[in-house]
């Protein structure tokens, strides 16, 4: 069984991190990473060209990971590949032992770093679900015909809590749950209140999923501030990238080095113990960004073992 | 209507390196509301042409270049004239009929873009991407296959801002768009309809349809 799976269906909290595969063949440094990961999260999620841009494939670190016993959910986007080729590679995912997916519909490649590549969307996050789902039930490929072997996923899907209007990521949220998606990982949450009124609304809409709130530690003011400004469903509270400008101006004064990204692994781990104390959510999705090394200063912060 | 667009004039002059003579031909529907291939246009590059020592020996407007027996009918003072080439001012159909009823070399002076609709004059949007499969009925008359731009069936995606696009901020978020519409028509019930993504049979081309009964 996925171990994040088992930790949800016992009622532990579930902790998964987030890293990229490399814009190359060399895989040594997210191994490193990956290996201060080990024991501290249940899984690690490995993004398929997140914000279409080239790297690595999903499945090439999520095998590594796996061969240094390190549970790995892959990603998996409609952007790039077909109906067959989504499938094909849960295949070999399957055959390394990979056994936790995420669906995503996928960044348009309009906003990644080459354009020029065909945007494929055979199928959308939803789709993707519904097709491993049948293909789970029925032990047919996604053309009907019989395999010689079928394999099972945990799978999981994404949300946008801050979302206008509400009404239709949760209409989108419950085709996901219908489709198959048993845990749900949320764009980053910075408003407590926020998510709060986003759970409520999935109560009130009668979802039953395992939902685990998404942590991005911020580094610093202007990080916060270019996120606001560019990535779609983050809202970072001005009072929050306030704090960090005061940190990185009290560092300037005293000629050190780092208070904004400190203040960020406080913030980051005061969220978590929050929202594990407070009971809002199953679980946490830390997605640090390029910074994986400070997640188990975060988790140990915010008192979680898993 | 098939939306074309004028070719840079460079890249038409390129095609027909060597050329003398040529034959217009413009298209009377389409490409004519477009101002790509109407009388007046027509005029345009006749003079342009003649500018860089290209001489126009007949020219000829079909109503609709994509009938094949209207566009056969008024080649035929094109083809007596003898040209070196003809210049096909229509969509990329047009370009095809024309061509196959022409015994010079046939080429193309517009790129053609896509089937949509004249907003106002001048004004073109993309409406339609002929999936064979409409869904209109069920989203209040708006398309998600050809206005989202990951073609979505089953709502949108996280990525809007400000209920636009993530792709191009200039356009609104098609399934926010078909929302606002469903409420307005008192049929929000449809945004939770579960819809299949669409395969590809389809639209396996090139296509055909046959309603002669035999």
């Amino acid at each position: 069984m996925s171990t994040l799976q088992n930790a949800l269906e016992n009622g532990i909290f579930g902790v998964t991190a987030e890293m990229a595969p490399p814009k190359g063949c060399d895989f040594t440094e997210q191994l490193e990473v990956a290996k201060l990961l080990k024991g501290k999260v249940h899984a690690v999620n490995v993004t398929d060209m997140q914000s279409a841009c080239l790297k690595a494939s999903s499945l090439g670190l999520c095998a590594h990971l796996k061969l240094n016993g390190i549970e790995p959910i892959i990603q998996m986007t409609g952007r790039d590949r077909s109906r067959m080729a989504i499938m094909g590679d849960m295949l070999a995912a399957a055959s390394f032992g990979i056994d936790t997916m995420l669906a995503l519909t996928g960044d348009h490649t309009m906003v990644g770093d080459c354009k020029a590549s065909k945007p494929v969307y055979d199928l959308d996050s939803v789709g993707i679900l519904r097709m491993l789902s049948t293909m789970e039930a029925t032990g047919k490929d996604c053309g009907g015909n019989e395999l010689t072997s079928v394999p099972k996923f945990y799978k999981g899907a994404v949300v946008t809590p801050v979302y206008e209007p509400q009404i239709l990521q949760i209409n989108k949220l419950r085709q996901k749950v219908d489709a198959g998606a048993k845990y749900i990982q949320t764009q980053g949450i910075f408003d407590l209140d926020a998510l709060k009124r986003f759970m409520e609304a999935v109560d009130r809409a009668g979802i039953k999923t395992h939902i685990m709130a998404g942590i991005i530690p911020l580094k610093a003011a202007g990080m916060a501030k270019y996120m606001n400004e560019n990535v779609p469903g983050i809202a970072v509270p001005q009072d929050m990238i306030d704090r960090l400008a005061a940190a990185a101006a009290e560092g300037k004064e005293k000629g050190v080095k780092g208070l904004p990204a400190k203040l960020g692994i406080e913030m980051a781990a005061e969220m978590i113990a929050k929202i594990k104390a407070e009971g809002l959510c199953d679980g946490v999705h830390i997605m640090a960004i390029g910074a994986e090394k400070n997640v188990p200063t975060i988790l140990e912060k915010a008192g979680i073992q898993i | 209507m098939i939306i074309t667009q004028k070719k840079p004039i460079e890249e038409l002059l390129g095609m027909l390196d060597g050329v003398k003579t040529v034959g217009l031909v413009g298209c009377g529907s389409c490409a004519t509301a477009c101002a790509t291939g109407g009388e007046k246009e027509i005029a345009e590059l006749t003079k342009v042409l003649a500018q860089h020592g290209i001489k126009v020996v007949a020219t000829a407007m079909s109503e609709y270049c994509c009938m094949h027996l209207k566009t056969r009918t008024i080649l035929k003072p094109v083809n007596a004239a003898s040209p070196d080439a003809v210049i096909a001012m229509s969509c990329g159909d047009g370009v095809q009929v024309i061509a196959q009823y022409c015994k010079c070399p046939v080429y193309p002076s517009n790129n053609t873009m896509f089937l949509g609709e004249s907003v106002k004059l001048g004004l073109f949007e993309e409406a339609c991407h002929m999936c064979g499969d409409c869904v209109l009925g069920k989203t209040g008359g708006i398309c998600p296959i050809s206005r989202c731009a990951k073609s979505l069936v089953n709502g949108p995606c996280g990525g809007s801002r400000n209920g636009k696009c993530e792709v191009n901020p200039e356009n609104p978020c098609a399934w926010i768009e078909i929302y606002n519409k469903l409420v307005s028509l008192g049929q929000e019930e449809k945004i939770g309809i579960t819809r299949e993504d669409k395969g590809y049979e389809k639209v396996a081309y090139p296509r055909t349809i046959n309603i002669r009964g035999k």
